[in-house]
Formats: structure tokens, sequence, C-alpha cells
């Protein structure tokens, strides 16, 4: 494997269980421990723990750090005004092109904790750090008190961070009974402190899979102690990347540089929900709010496909014509079936429009679909 | 893992020889490599496959790949359970995971496969 890929604090417990390791942004990440159906089952129907220490973890904090982030970022930080919550968020540039997808945690006074994707990690951290947003008010400073830095300190937490999902319909269950009685667990989209057999984390309720869960931060000295504690559960099966894929495209979750990048918009890409309306100007938010008027031209699509594995870059057809590439695509474990995303001509993204998928020989009917394409999952019943 | 009464193909195929007829499956360590496997495409009856070339993919939920014939001959009989069952091939790979009946046209081709023995050195290189 090649030497210049990082490793998270958990490469030898991978090893230990006998994952396959993969090259993934950098990183050399578990794909698959005992097979990427049987893990992705185990999350369906009980609990997996997913080692995602690749993940960026950026702290923002300062009198400025709301003026800041709320001028980067497309949601609205005032709908996480209290301490504890977190919310789903773009960063774009001024043409509405998307940097990165995020989570943003509202950890404390004046900070926040953004959790970014792991190939994104200096991109982010050059466009937080360079672009002093148009709306933070430095009027009487010079250009070079303009740098946000002067009010904003923004730490780059990642390589003392490790990040361990635990997903799935048993995973509150086994956290409970780790944190002990005085543990409050945190609603969803939102984080907490804890103590997990005296190891102090954090515990966010937020996850990439479709099922309720916890995303569990801790200084990358304790990963190995809690990595352990969590599967010293029977009903927890460890799983790698090949079945966090699956997990979440059958809920229709983006993956960033797949699903979208900088030359696609929010509202092409199906996330205008996470674009404020009424926040006032913030970078990209005039473009946006132009392809909102107008309507975009194209829109990431879902697919169901039947009989065959829809992958990235296949082209999609219709009446025979090229009309798009295959985003994401995958074999959907729980239904069987084909899934994929693609960015289809908005006429043509109507949920049961009849398209094709070219699968190497063969031309392969394909059904629009809204996704997400699992319905019925512990996320959906416990917030119902 | 690789029985002794089998030839190897380097692609991973294995055969069988039932005196002119020949059972084509995958290896175990081709199942292995490949993962729970969820679509296997093979020919129809009556249809001519060549050895060294592809009679088929087998795919899995993280890659695909050709499958490779060991002889040349006409298809007698496929495996229809792999169709609704694809995951017989981890299970079983030598049993019931078998994909093919191939009635051999050169039963020469099967100098140039592998022993058991010469397969288990060529996977572990």
């Amino acid at each position: 494997m090649n030497e210049s890929l990082a490793r998270t604090p958990l490469y030898e417990e991978h090893l230990a269980l006998g994952a396959r390791m993969v090259p993934f942004a950098g990183w050399e990440m578990p794909v698959q421990y005992a097979g990427v159906i049987e893990e992705h089952t185990a999350v369906r129907s009980s609990a997996g723990v997913f080692d995602v220490s690749h993940m960026a973890q950026f702290r923002v904090f300062g009198f400025g750090a709301f003026d800041h982030l709320q001028g980067l970022l497309t949601n609205d930080l005032r709908k996480i005004a209290a301490i504890g919550k977190a919310q789903y968020t773009l960063m774009c540039d001024e043409d509405g092109g998307i940097i990165d997808d995020l989570i943003v945690y509202h950890t404390g006074d004046l900070e926040y904790l953004v959790i970014a994707n792991a190939a994104n990690r200096h991109t982010d951290l050059d466009w937080i750090r360079l672009h002093a947003p148009t709306s933070v008010e430095l009027a009487g400073h010079t250009a070079e008190e303009r740098d946000p830095t002067g009010v904003v300190d923004l730490v780059d937490e990642s390589d003392r961070t490790a990040l361990i999902a635990l997903q799935g319909p048993a995973a509150l269950d086994v956290l409970r009974e780790l944190a002990g009685d005085r543990f409050e667990m945190p609603v969803r989209f939102s984080i907490g402190e804890a103590h997990l057999d005296s190891v102090p984390v954090l515990i966010a309720r937020t996850g990439y899979t479709g099922e309720d869960g916890v995303e569990v931060l801790c200084h990358t000295s304790h990963a190995v102690a809690v990595w352990r504690m969590l599967l010293s559960f029977p009903e927890v099966t460890p799983c790698g990347l090949g079945a966090r894929d699956t997990l979440r495209l059958e809920m229709g979750y983006h993956l960033y540089g797949q699903d979208m990048d900088r030359g696609v918009d929010p509202i092409s890409a199906g996330l205008g929900w996470a674009v404020a309306r009424d926040k006032g100007e913030f970078c990209g938010s005039a473009a946006i709010a132009r392809i909102r008027e107008r309507g975009a031209a194209t829109r990431l699509a879902g697919l169901t496909v039947e009989g065959a594995i829809p992958r990235p870059d296949m082209s999609v057809l219709h009446d025979g014509i090229e009309v798009s590439k295959v985003a994401s695509g995958t074999f959907s474990p729980t239904l069987s079936t084909g899934i994929a995303t693609a960015y289809l001509p908005s006429e043509l993204s109507e949920p049961g429009t009849e398209v094709q998928v070219v699968v190497r020989r063969k031309v392969v009917s394909a059904v629009v679909t809204k996704p997400p394409f699992v319905r019925n999952t512990s996320l959906s019943v416990s917030q119902a | 893992m690789y029985p002794n009464d089998l030839k190897y193909h380097e692609e991973h195929e294995w055969v069988r020889v039932e005196g002119d007829v020949a059972v084509v499956g995958i290896s175990h360590f081709a199942q292995d490599q490949l993962g729970e496997v969820v679509y296997v495409d093979l020919p129809s009856v009556g249809d001519e496959v060549v050895a060294d070339e592809t009679f088929g993919e087998i795919e899995s939920v993280k890659s695909v790949s050709e499958l490779y014939s060991p002889v040349s001959g006409e298809v007698l009989e496929v495996n229809s359970v792999l169709a609704d069952v694809p995951e017989t091939v981890n299970g079983d790979p030598y049993g019931d995971g078998w994909m093919l009946r191939v009635a051999m046209s050169d039963v020469s081709e099967l100098d140039g496969l592998m022993s058991a023995a010469d397969y288990e050195t060529f996977i572990a290189e």
C-alpha cells in the first residue's frame, strides 16, 4: 500500500479484525471486514461501528465566530442558537459552487465545531481563514486587520481527533450502557459531553446511515479504548466504507465528490433545504437566489435500476440519447436492486420518468425515484 | 480451499473434467476477493465459449469482474440457481456455485491449466 497514505489511530485494530484496506481521500481505510452486505444488514437491524477518523474537524471560536460562519455557510446558524444544537450546511463560492458539505455543532459560547470531508480539509481551512465575509462588520479596520483570524480563531483539530460512528436501532442502548445513569442522550442533531468508562468524549446524535445513532468524538489517544468498548457488545458489528456507502445511498444522502462538487450549486443538487432564504447575504447567496428564481437546468435525481448495478460514470440515456452520467451508484442490500443518482435535465427528473443506464454491454431500464430509496428505518420511526 | 481434482485457470476459474464435459466455476480465492456476489451474468445453453475469452460477468457490491473460460466448447447447461441466489458462489464455489457445463471441443486445452498446488503458489505471489 502507498506509504504516503495517512492512517487513523485504529489502523492496527482494522488489521486485527481482518479488514480489507483501501486508499480513500488520502487515507488507508477499511472498506469491509466480514462483507458489505453483512455489515449493511447489521446496521439496519442492530448496530454497526465505523471508523471515520479520516474526517476533518475544525473549531471556530471568538466574538466573531457567529458572523464569520454565518457569512460563509448557506444554512442559518440562528436555527442552532441553543448550545448543543447542530445542522447540516454547505459552504459555497461566490458562484454558488459547493466547496463542501458540513455539519456545524454549536459547542459552546462563541464556539462552533465543524465536521468536514477529509478530502476537503485544506481547501475548507484556507477558505474559512482567508475569506472575510462581506456581511461581517469590520468597518474601521485596515485591510490587514480584516483578516478574520483577528476576531475569529480557527483551529484544525483533525490530527488529534478520532471520530467513531455507532449507528443502528441498537446503538443508543449500547451507548447508554457505556455512558452511565447520569448521561443524558442528546436529541437528534445535537451534541453533548459524556464519559465512556472514564474516557471523556463528545457524543453527536448525527450520522450518515439513515439509522438512529451517534458519532463519538474523542482524542486520538483514546480511540482504541472507545473502539474496543463499543465492539465488546455482541450486537455491534465493525463496518467499513463499503457499507457506509450503500447505507448512505439508500437514504439519498449526498457524497461530496460524487453527488456534488465545486461545479454544482445547491439547488441543482437538491440541497436547497440547507440554504437559508432570509438570513441576509452570505457567500454565494446572490448566485443561488438567481438559480432558485429561474430554476435549475439539471437536478440530481434518484434512479432505481433492476437487474444490474449502476456505477459512477456509466451513461444515462433517454430515448437512446445520452443525457447524463451516473453520479453515485451501487447495489442496495435492503432492496436487492441497483440504485443510483444522476444529474438529469429538469424535465426528466420527475419521479416515474423512464431512462436507461448503460451497464457495460447492456442497456438497462431505470426509473427516476425520489430518495430515500429505503424508508422505515429506526430514524424515520423515532422521528415519527 | 483448492480441491486436487480440479484444474485452475490464471483468471481464477476452475474446471472439473467429467469425460468430454468440463464443469466450470470460480475459485475460493476469486469469491473471497470479490466479496458477496450479487449478480452473475452467464451465457445461454448452446452458446460457444472460447478458452481464455470472457463468457460472462460476476459482480459484488464493490466490484465487477469478467469471467474467463478455461476451455473451448458448447455450453450444455448453466447453473440457473445463480440468477436468484448468486451468493451460492461464495458459500460453495466448487459445488452448488458451479457456473457452466461445457462440451469440450479441444481436450488438450486442459494441459495449459494449473494443478491445485501450482494454483496455490500462483495466488500466493
